[in-house]
């Protein structure tokens, strides 16, 4: 897949994809909005910032080709430059892995900033794929961010974690400690959505989580097989073929840059009365 | 499970409303209180009003008892506080 490189100078945008509780689909988002931010031209570099779990890299498959990490950047031992490994598919992705063996604490906040500085000169969106929790590692992914995707499942106790996570990002973070800057644009991203469930009393609405957490919707992810066979392949799901997820994502990354897209709902195609009657052919 | 069962059962609350209802009080309280500041206050108010009390009174830490109730519109909180009798007599 090849894209066209924007030529304007770098938008240097930092977003932070969080959530509170942890399985949510943190990382699988940051994987598929990042790709599908580099699909759209956009120069994107996406962070791990989850010390001692790692997970990024092997979503985004490249897990075998990380040398330096965020932690070695930080502590001086290795250049930015010759940790940021480029994706093989898009010539406009760039990953910034993280160490899965050092301490916690090698995160520090001047650490962070003077990194994230250096990327905002070169990228247009700056995405930090933030550990659950609302420790250290949460709060030095969401620190410095612009934009904040918080990622829920339309569930009860990862709205109500969400609702924690909005607190600190509004208390918290460098913009809401600086006098004069604009809050953190916080949006939330839904994500394992089953509108069957829904239709029938047994999951919580997109209307019904919004109206809790009452924030701007970014998008609605479907529950879809999509998503786990795009991970077991290290492939973001946009970039994994069509599916009904890797279009919402789309649509999520579209909003996110700017454009009015609709929101639809679309699940995975139902298995029809014959196929339910009959087994199903694939 | 009987077989004309379903006839005569009450459509149940669907669970995505519950959900929602526990949700809007739990966080009412939760937004209200300003994060973890309010987590650590009960125990260290207790810990204060022992410690006050032991000034003038000799008792236990099982003699004293605080509890807290949140409710929509008031919440309480109850101290109770168990004088020996020697003690309560002599003081007061």
């Amino acid at each position: 897949m090849t894209t066209e490189p924007k030529k304007t100078p770098p938008l240097g945008r930092v977003i932070v994809v969080t959530s509170g509780k942890g399985g949510v689909g943190k990382t699988t988002s940051s994987a598929a909005i990042s790709a599908g931010l580099a699909k759209a031209g956009f120069r994107t570099v996406v962070i791990d910032f989850d010390v001692g779990l790692r997970n990024l890299d092997m979503t985004m498959g490249c897990e075998r080709r990380v040398v330096f990490d965020f932690i070695n950047v930080i502590q001086g031992d290795a250049r930015l430059k010759q940790a940021l490994i480029k994706d093989k598919r898009l010539e406009t992705l760039f990953i910034l892995p993280t160490s899965q063996t050092r301490d916690k604490d090698a995160l520090t906040k001047d650490g962070v900033e003077k990194v994230l500085t250096e990327l905002k000169a070169e990228f247009d969106y700056i995405i930090c794929d933030s550990p659950a929790g609302i420790e250290h590692g949460a709060q030095m992914a969401m620190h410095f961010a612009d934009e904040a995707v918080v990622v829920t499942n339309p569930e009860v106790s990862s709205v109500r974690d969400s609702d924690r996570i909005l607190g600190l990002l509004s208390s918290q973070t460098h913009r809401a400690e600086s006098a004069g800057a604009e809050p953190i644009k916080a949006q939330v991203l839904i994500t394992r959505y089953d509108q069957a469930r829904v239709d029938i009393g047994e999951m919580m609405t997109v209307t019904d989580v919004l109206e809790i957490l009452a924030v701007p919707l970014l998008g609605v992810i479907p529950e879809s097989k999509a998503i786990l066979k795009a991970s077991n392949v290290g492939t973001p799901v946009v970039l994994d073929g069509p599916s009904a997820a890797a279009q919402a994502y789309e649509d999520a990354v579209s909003r996110l840059t700017g454009t009015q897209v609709e929101m639809r709902m679309q699940g995975e195609r139902r298995p029809g009365l014959f196929q339910r009657l009959f087994g199903r052919a694939s | 499970m009987n077989l004309f069962g379903f006839a005569r059962k009450k459509p149940p609350t669907p669970s995505a409303r519950t959900a929602k209802d526990r949700l809007q009080i739990l966080l009412a309280h939760e937004r209200s209180s300003s994060g973890t500041a309010e987590a650590d206050y009960l125990p260290m108010l207790q810990r204060d009003i022992v410690a006050a009390i032991r000034k003038h009174v000799p008792i236990g830490d099982k003699d004293v008892e605080v509890r807290m109730e949140r409710g929509d519109q008031m919440s309480s909180l109850e101290i109770n506080i168990e004088l020996p009798a020697a003690a309560a007599s002599t003081t007061g």
